[in-house]
């Protein structure tokens, strides 16, 4: 891959890209074809918010360089090699010679198929872009076979390309696509390109090596985090300890006198310093004697959140799915309740929250690494009280994501930081204040009800409570008292059921503000759904894979991952006292999985994971190794979750602060992870979230194989595993 | 003024002794491959070579250093150790976000440098200080296995 990069946009490229896409193919900066195209808002549409927008881009110089213009971020999910294969794909581009370029601000352009804005999010690029991307690529293509077709004057259709290159099949002439582009500027794209038969793929399906990953092992990728503008300062801050408080009065006698420390800067909610260097803003910030005016909040703890959800969840929901008649069939055989709780969680990226800004009386200029850029911009011009124009976003490859970066409070406060500071500033969150200001994974608490008949399940009943993130995070999805993130995988179980009923009861927690985190609403219910399915099976004495499985006919690709992930994780094998196997299956993100966990629980309640085998059927894989190694992460940053994850609440703070005490799983933890894939000719499915979403309800149930304990809390409870407390 | 070998060069920095070299090799010398996590050494991302040996940069204060020579991510390809590991990194497919892998790299390189052929236990007990958040630990430890094989 000598050639490859990826490379920051030219100078004045960008407004060109966005007028000339309007206007189709054109000749731009330096002679480069650019292609732009209509993407049908899929989706959205179906549900009446759905926009038309042009989107992402092929630009193909004299030099031969096909630039990829990226639209969705990498943060480590191996996206831009899969947009990549997908565009050089339908392009018939040469692969190791494509450049790939992070998109600029532009809902318009770039906004997610699915969102109607610029976001990267909720395991939806391929799904979202895979055929717009694919159309776009056929659609230049076809222009440069035209083109090709106008220089030899002879027909298209004697024409195909390959490598870069158009060549005339009779005669054996070939002209590279460089040559082409004078020819191209005047061509229309087709509406409706000719897209390729997929078994006639030469990229999309094989494990090709991704194209961020080199610069990675030598240090050489520049995250937000690492950027240096001439001239940079340096700042960190400290929010209130207690959500929603505000600064009173900052005594920075002391931080002043410290070597390098610049400025000790006092807004309403946080206290930020600036420095010359990181070491100096922070020990500026640690002399500081801030008094807080704490508010309200700083009388709540995790108790009163736990006591209002609970109480909330009382209530009847709002109707997110009927089927039959739930409460007759409830009546119906013998019935079972169980009520699961999930806890507040941090999403701890490795690249801690930050951001760096620029900000004049007449400019704006942000480098940082965010989910969604086009909103980036807009936070930036509004704090910097500049219009959208003046305001220039660099989009960094992500040091992690989970959701985090999709929020933006990283970048208003850097904005606002910067408006009082000559020159760039480099504004960098501690740890501790990443953990405790972060914008967490709500509490849910899931109640539900099932009746069992022979063997089959006659009744369901699923209330789901908890925060709403919709609601805040994009309003207009949010109707008729129905959060579709918080019921996702929950409303549509995969599971035959005749008569059920799903409900969602939004609680919104005293103090805690709350956000998306990798699995977002499947990871509460797949967690609530396969441990009660667990449940249920042990009533009706049955093998929990064989209960799944008899009631699958009707989710074909679910029962085939189920029974090939028992098959390869020896299901029904002997294993050795305290050990259990567990599975739990899923259809999540357009993704049909099955995992099986294998766990041993010694007499003090720790927990040893030594296997996790997953069955994957995600459709047309487009990278098969990236599908395998989202898998392997994803797994392990759910066994995370539920063996360590809890954030808690006290006085109004948070009780943990780093990763001494928010833990994480380590390498000497790991168990050996296994992962098949299902070959599948159906449209790709979403893959980033679905380990974490998989991995503790198997757990959970392996655990109860291996104990007779089943816990319905998370992160599991050692202490209720040794039998030290009840469960 | 406070010296320090980095990388093979000599270069001199205006800087507090107390002062930890993570800061130094990121804000003041721009050397930013090497990465922040934590602050505490608990994640081990700021993970450098001092004398051949993995340490946490983000507590190693620039005034205990003295002449001791100073690795950084950005120079570990040139020891034949470093350069296989970083292949195996790239063969294996290792890296997702990337942000810990500077670090993990840093703790690999020296684990190999000691132990030419570790087996998992000593993978275990080189690597656990360093935390990956994308979950690459399956395949680190298939990296670290063969880089060795290759050195």
């Amino acid at each position: 891959m000598a050639n490859t990069a990826i490379g920051r946009p030219e100078p004045g490229v960008e407004l060109l890209v966005t007028r000339r896409a309007f206007l189709g193919a054109g000749l731009g900066v330096g002679g480069a074809l650019l292609v732009g195209f209509q993407v049908p808002a899929a989706g959205a549409a179906a549900e009446g918010k759905g926009v038309f927008a042009p989107n992402a881009f092929v630009r193909i110089d004299r030099q031969g360089t096909i630039t990829l213009i990226m639209p969705q971020v990498e943060m480590g999910q191996g996206v831009y090699t899969a947009i990549a294969m997908i565009l050089a794909e339908e392009l018939d581009a040469a692969f190791e010679q494509v450049r790939l370029e992070p998109a600029p601000p532009s809902d318009k352009l770039y906004g997610n198929p699915t969102f109607g804005i610029q976001v990267t999010g909720n395991s939806n690029s391929i799904r979202s872009f895979w055929l717009p991307l694919r159309k776009a690529a056929a659609g230049a293509r076809e222009i440069l076979v035209q083109a090709a077709a106008r220089v030899w004057r002879i027909d298209p259709s004697g024409i195909r390309t390959e490598e870069s290159t158009a060549i005339h099949t009779a005669s054996g002439r070939r002209i590279a696509y460089a040559a082409l582009i004078e020819h191209a500027a005047g061509l229309t794209p087709p509406q409706n390109p000719v897209l390729k038969d997929p078994k006639n793929f030469k990229l999309i399906g094989k494990p090709l090596k991704r194209l961020d990953t080199p610069d990675k092992v030598i240090g050489k990728t520049v995250y937000g985090i690492d950027v240096m503008p001439p001239g940079v300062k340096f700042a960190t801050l400290a929010a209130c300890p207690v959500f929603g408080g505000k600064v009173a009065h900052v005594d920075d006698s002391k931080a002043k006198l410290l070597p390098g420390v610049r400025q000790v800067l006092a807004f309403d909610e946080f206290v930020a310093v600036v420095g010359d260097h990181m070491w100096a803003a922070k020990q500026g910030l640690g002399a500081l004697d801030i008094t807080w005016n704490e508010g309200p909040n700083s009388v709540v703890s995790s108790t009163d959140v736990w006591r209002q959800i609970r109480v909330a969840s009382e209530q009847e929901g709002a109707v997110a799915k009927i089927v039959g008649d739930a409460a007759k069939g409830l009546t119906e055989g013998e019935l079972h309740e169980a009520v699961y709780e999930m806890p507040f969680l941090a999403h701890a990226t490795m690249e801690p929250m930050n951001c760096t800004a620029h900000v004049t009386p007449t400019s704006c200029e942000v480098w940082v690494g965010i989910q969604v850029l086009s909103r980036a911009q807009k936070v930036a011009a509004k704090v910097a009280g500049l219009p959208l124009e003046k305001v220039t976003v660099h989009n960094h490859l992500i040091g992690g994501g989970f959701g985090r970066r999709l929020e933006t409070d990283f970048v208003e406060k850097a904005v606002l930081i910067a408006k009082q500071v000559d020159g760039p500033v480099k504004v960098v969150w501690t740890r501790e204040e990443d953990i405790q200001h972060d914008i967490y994974r709500p509490v849910y608490l899931d109640r539900l009800s099932a009746s069992v008949s022979n063997g089959r399940i006659a009744g369901w009943k699923h209330r789901i409570t908890g925060s709403s993130v919709i609601a805040r995070w994009l309003p207009p999805a949010f109707q008729r008292g129905i959060d579709i993130d918080a019921i996702d995988s929950a409303a549509d179980v995969p599971y035959d059921i005749p008569n059920l009923r799903v409900e969602y009861v939004r609680d919104e927690p005293p103090a805690v503000p709350t956000g998306f985190w990798r699995g977002v609403g499947p990871n509460n219910n797949v967690f609530a759904i396969e441990s009660f399915m667990d449940e249920l099976a042990r009533k009706a004495n049955k093998d929990p894979v064989a209960f799944r499985r008899d009631l699958l006919d009707k989710t074909p690709r679910l029962k085939a991952a189920l029974e090939l992930a028992a098959e390869k994780a020896g299901w029904g094998s002997p294993l050795p006292p305290r050990t259990g196997r567990g599975v739990a299956v899923q259809v999540a993100f357009g993704s049909f999985i099955a995992t099986v966990a294998q766990a041993e629980v010694d007499e003090h309640g720790e927990v040893r994971v030594q296997r996790m085998v997953s069955a994957v059927d995600t459709g047309i894989v487009v990278n098969p190794d990236t599908v395998i190694a989202q898998l392997q992460g994803g797994l392990t940053f759910g066994l995370t979750a539920a063996l360590y994850g809890r954030i808690d609440i006290d006085k109004g703070r948070v009780r943990q602060s780093n990763f001494n005490d928010y833990r994480m799983l380590r390498i000497n933890e790991m168990p050996q992870i296994e992962v098949h894939l299902i070959q599948s000719g159906e449209a790709p499915g979403g893959i980033g979230e679905t380990g974490t979403t998989a991995a503790p309800p198997a757990l959970g149930n392996a655990l109860f194989a291996a104990t007779g304990i089943r816990l319905r809390r998370l992160p599991i409870d050692r202490d209720v595993l040794s039998g030290r407390k009840p469960a | 003024m406070i010296e320090l070998r980095i990388n093979g060069e000599l270069r001199s920095v205006e800087v507090p002794a107390d002062m930890p070299l993570l800061w130094v090799l990121r804000d003041v010398l721009g050397l930013t491959g090497t990465k922040f996590g934590c602050g505490i050494a608990q994640c081990g991302a700021c993970t450098v070579h001092l004398d051949g040996n993995a340490v946490r940069s983000c507590v190693l204060p620039v005034g205990s250093i003295g002449e001791r020579p100073i690795t950084t991510i950005e120079a570990v390809g040139a020891s034949a150790t470093g350069a296989a590991v970083q292949k195996a990194w790239l063969d294996v497919e290792v890296v997702q976000c990337g942000y810990c892998q500077s670090g993990q790299i840093m703790s690999a390189s020296a684990l190999l440098r000691t132990m030419p052929h570790p087996n998992d236990a000593d993978i275990d007990a080189a690597m656990a200080g360093n935390i990956c958040r994308c979950g690459t630990y399956v395949r680190i430890r298939e990296a670290i296995k063969k880089a060795a094989q290759a050195g």
